[in-house]
């Protein structure tokens, strides 16, 4: 009984340095001083809780039912270690990139966000890891017998113990695993308290293995030799258990909650992997290295029928070392604890984001709109959680009554927890996984689990009923739980293993290979499997209906108002705007989320963010993260070669509108230069004959009248000129009245034929005409038309360099008027074309005849119609074509 | 994120510096290593069980935890050298690319 008292004093005290363990490194994380906290020794020391009391105590106890098959829960997870190049460094990286919470929240954020997956896992976790609770609980239990008298310890008493224990677990874990929500940050105080219990479990085996093999059996050779002489003497294992268990313990440490909580979530440094690739399977080679020898010292020296379970603590103390027996219960102690403070915390952070978080915001969370804090409603629910989970565990050892069918429980729960495996390595290795696949894999998975493997490891008749287990359900014979489709004969654990992995396995593929995957898990897909490529998230928001004001609010409420601020004001900063709201671009939402992600897990923030931005929409740029990487590079050589065309239209356009406004600037000088002349000569012959006529006596009548007419003429030159100046400038002011009236198209065409010969001496230009097709009633200012075609048969007069010169008049009527005049000429040069209707241009300067005014006018005359006047090439000579609306012609007919 | 310009793989090279070809082939050490391990793990399989040419359990010990000993040795020699060439040619991970 003081033995008892004693240990009780002992636990107690080891209680107080763990809290006080985790409460100086809160205490030095807050400092800053926590450098030494996160180096990778203690992230490798955090991963040891992967040996928890089952492999603390039950190690030696496998060891002598079943010789070394206890090994192979080491190698399987030493293996995965060493092999980080090929998982665990995708899994940190995904972890660390998407702000990955839990088992999960991993896979439900890969297959869309989906919550139907996270609760899923979450049940299947849940299920899996209460009876291990329970487990460690008995351990404990156990261990406390051990020191005190057999006969005192009642059922009662244990109960008594394991509550206590169970108590201050939840106690421990809900004021250190709950400090801070975001599940990314390192919890620092559980992390450093795991990493101390790690070095203390190591030290009490290695002590007491160094007791039985230097105290007890004379050094390494006498060791070797007792073993040899012992029952373990010859190597002896089922091959298929061997093997099987192996990569069982290797899925069971990728996929348990508690590993994944230490190696993904609370990992900070992928770097750290490295060291632990090699200190890992150090840690587990040296825990698993003492074993066999103190199984064998204990079955020479306990008397017969002793729990081999409790060896580590029964060798010692049946020689009298009561010091290093304490060390050793302190070791199973630390073994259990540990599990169970971080098995709680992963599971309480499951519950909480993915059961109780969604709830929440359904029935009392009102919207994410509600202004309000909302974390703590987050804490209690983790909190809450955490209590819940561990006593879940206490219930399920108070039910199950210990013993036997709990020790079997270790294998049964990894078999559960690695189900979840084909959907994590699929999501995270094959694009084409969807969330159908996970689904089926993990339901058929889980359901197999549970009937061949989980309901049996009660016992017959506890849960299925005793006829089901000899002779199948309701007489169906090849469905008995422990020999599936009629094969017998296999280890009841292994056949459980293989059919439900099959069947896991199975209906995954098949169910992604016939489904087709929503966008948005086909954007998480590329982002998971090829998390190396993608450094950036998915832009999934439309952010032009989303209010930066109501993300704020909703922001507030989970990160706190400091945080939150900080986060929008950096963010603003980055988008180069002053003040506290950024813009709610895809980005910024994208960051926002992950940020959320962090403390209620993709599914919930995703949902969040989903109510006030109210729709998700994936771009064309989304999609392309999704096509293989082929398609992406050839998507953009495609754009960049439609981009480089356009960029070559442009240039092209920009050169011709470079060389037509050289060409108009040189046209202008060449213009200021000829109205200059045209404006002097006149002037100059005014003034020489006017000062002739005033200074020369003696001029006969004659002699005056004609350098009176001279000076007249050159008079009316300078008149028409200036009138054609002024007739453009009305006419480009839109000041021109216009005065309408009604008269046949061939009457037009006559009087301008008449008008433009008048001005000729000799009429050498033969016109062709067609007076049927001029037979339209035109309804306009005759005059200004009339002034149009002027000017183009008197150009035809000036510029046709034909010998025999012709002017073709072609009339066509159709839904608008067009009259086209085609001259046998020479034709304008192309680069000529599109200035002649410019003012000032002149097509040749050696047939200077007008000062290049009448195209221009023309033009303007024209638009003033309603109608227009261009170029017509390819007509074999200089063509123009005259374009009257067609209610111009129609309506006078 | 096609905003920030091209993949940023383009067509990879033929030929490395060696420096680069030097870390990608420590890298297929760390990944062969643990099929390594898994194999020799799995060598007792072929052990005979039966009367008294069975192995005995000393012998297996040795060899288990010889095993366990060089591989961890191994991992160690693969973990500085990968950390020494990180230093050196920065953390590129076009080195490991992607797992198939």
């Amino acid at each position: 009984m003081t033995m008892l008292n004693t240990l009780v004093a002992v636990c107690s005290a080891y209680a107080l340095f763990l809290f006080a363990v985790a409460f100086g490194a809160e205490r030095a994380a807050l400092r800053g001083q926590a450098t030494w906290l996160r180096s990778p020794m203690v992230y490798t020391l955090s991963l040891s809780i992967y040996c928890t009391a089952w492999t603390f105590y039950g190690a030696v106890g496998s060891a002598v039912r079943t010789g070394f098959e206890y090994l192979t829960i080491y190698l399987g997870p030493s293996l995965v270690l060493m092999g980080w190049w090929w998982i665990l460094r995708k899994l940190v990286r995904i972890g660390r990139s998407q702000r990955i919470t839990s088992v999960a929240d991993l896979i439900s954020s890969r297959y869309g966000k989906s919550n139907l997956l996270a609760v899923g896992v979450t049940i299947l976790a849940v299920v899996g890891t209460t009876p291990y609770i329970a487990l460690q609980l008995q351990s404990v239990t156990l261990s406390f017998e051990v020191f005190g008298v057999g006969d005192i310890a009642t059922g009662e008493e244990k109960g008594h113990t394991a509550l206590w224990v169970a108590a201050g677990l939840a106690l421990f874990t809900v004021i250190f695993g709950t400090r801070n929500l975001d599940a990314n940050e390192r919890h620092n105080g559980v992390v450093m308290a795991i990493a101390v219990e790690a070095v203390v479990k190591l030290a009490a085996l290695l002590a007491v293995g160094i007791f039985v093999v230097w105290g007890l059996s004379g050094g390494i050779s006498g060791a070797l030799e007792k073993i040899d002489g012992s029952p373990l003497g010859q190597w002896q294992i089922d091959g298929g258990r061997w093997a099987g268990l192996m990569m069982l313990s290797a899925a069971a440490f990728l996929c348990l909650p508690r590993i994944f909580q230490v190696l993904v979530v609370e990992n900070d440094n992928e770097t750290h992997l490295r060291t632990a690739s090699w200190a890992f399977p150090l840690y587990l080679g040296l825990m698993s290295l003492f074993v066999v020898p103190i199984a064998v010292v204990g079955l020479e020296m306990l008397p017969e029928g002793s729990n081999p379970d409790l060896f580590v603590l029964t060798v010692p103390l049946s020689q009298g070392h009561d010091g290093l027996a304490v060390l050793s219960f302190l070791g199973g102690f630390s073994s259990a604890t540990s599990m169970v403070i971080v098995a709680a915390i992963a599971l309480s952070t499951m519950v909480s984001n993915h059961v109780v978080m969604p709830l929440w915001l359904r029935f009392a969370g009102g919207g994410a709109k509600v202004s309000g804090d909302v974390r703590h409603v987050v804490l209690l629910a983790r909190r809450l959680s955490i209590i819940g989970v561990v006593m879940l565990g206490y219930l399920y050892y108070r039910l199950s009554g210990g013993g036997a069918a709990l020790a079997s429980i270790g294998l049964v729960s990894f078999a559960g927890v690695a189900q979840v495996l084909p959907a994590m390595l699929g999501g995270i290795f094959w694009r084409g996984a969807s969330r159908l696949g996970a689904l089926t894999g993990l339901t058929l998975g889980f359901g197999c689990w549970g009937y061949t493997l989980f309901l049996p490891s009660f016992g017959a008749g506890v849960f299925l009923p005793e006829s089901w287990v000899t002779g199948g359900p309701f007489g169906i014979f090849w469905l008995r739980p422990q020999a599936l489709f009629g094969i017998e004969g296999m280890d009841p654990l292994l056949h459980a293993v293989f059919w439900s992995l099959v069947l896991n396995t199975g209906g995954f593929v098949l169910a992604s290979l016939a489904s087709f995957p929503a966008p948005l898990e086909r954007l998480q897909g590329a982002q998971f499997v090829n998390v190396f490529e993608h450094s950036t998230g998915p832009r999934s928001w439309t952010g032009k209906v989303a209010q930066a004001e109501d993300l704020m609010v909703m922001a507030q409420r989970i990160l706190g108002a400091r945080d939150a601020q900080l986060l929008f004001e950096r963010e603003a900063q980055r988008q180069g705007k002053h003040g506290m709201l950024p813009e709610p671009t895809p980005d910024f939402l994208e960051t926002l989320e992950r940020e959320l992600a962090g403390s209620v897990g993709a599914a919930t923030a995703h949902a969040m963010v989903g109510q006030i931005v109210g729709g998700m929409s994936v771009s064309v740029e989304d999609l392309m993260a999704v096509a293989d990487e082929t398609a992406q590079m050839m998507e953009y050589s495609a754009r960049l070669e439609a981009q480089s065309q356009e960029l070559a239209r442009t240039a092209a356009q920009l050169r011709e509108a470079n060389t037509k406004l050289t060409r108009l600037s040189v046209q202008k000088d060449a213009f200021l230069s000829q109205i200059s002349h045209e404006l002097r000569t006149p002037m100059t012959s005014i003034r020489a004959f006017s000062e002739i006529l005033r200074d020369s006596t003696g001029l006969s009548p004659a002699e005056q009248s004609k350098y009176a007419s001279i000076i007249h003429d050159e008079a009316i030159r300078l008149t028409r000129l200036l009138d054609d100046l002024l007739d453009l400038s009305v006419l480009e002011n839109g000041q021109v009245s216009l005065n309408l009236r009604e008269g046949l198209l061939s009457d037009v065409l006559d009087r301008a034929v008449a008008a433009a010969a008048a001005d000729e001496h000799g009429a050498r230009l033969r016109i062709a005409r067609d007076a049927v097709a001029e037979q339209v009633w035109l309804n306009t200012d005759l005059d200004r038309l009339s002034q149009v075609f002027i000017n183009l048969v008197a150009n035809t007069r000036k510029y046709c360099d034909a010998a025999m010169p012709e002017l073709e008049i072609r009339v066509c009527a159709s839904d608008r008027l067009t009259i086209d005049f085609v001259d046998n000429g020479s034709g304008i040069s192309p680069e000529a074309q599109d200035v002649i209707f410019e003012k000032f241009s002149r097509v040749s300067d050696q047939k200077a005849g007008g000062a290049g005014l009448g195209l221009a006018i023309c033009r303007q005359i024209m638009r003033r119609l309603g109608g227009d006047i261009s170029y017509l090439p390819g007509q074999g000579g200089a063509a123009f074509r005259v374009v009257l609306p067609a209610d111009i012609a129609v309506a006078a007919q | 994120m096609s905003e920030a310009g091209p993949p940023r793989r383009g067509v990879p090279p033929v030929f490395l510096e060696r420096q680069s070809y030097r870390r990608r082939r420590v890298i297929d050490a760390a990944r062969v290593l643990p099929l390594i391990g898994l194999m020799l793990w799995l060598i007792p399989l072929l052990w005979r069980e039966d009367g008294a040419a069975a192995v005995r359990s000393s012998s297996a010990i040795v060899y288990l935890f010889g095993v366990w000993a060089f591989l961890v040795l191994g991992a160690v020699i693969l973990s500085t050298r990968l950390a020494a060439q990180g230093r050196d040619g920065g953390e590129g991970e076009a080195g490991g690319g992607e797992a198939p």
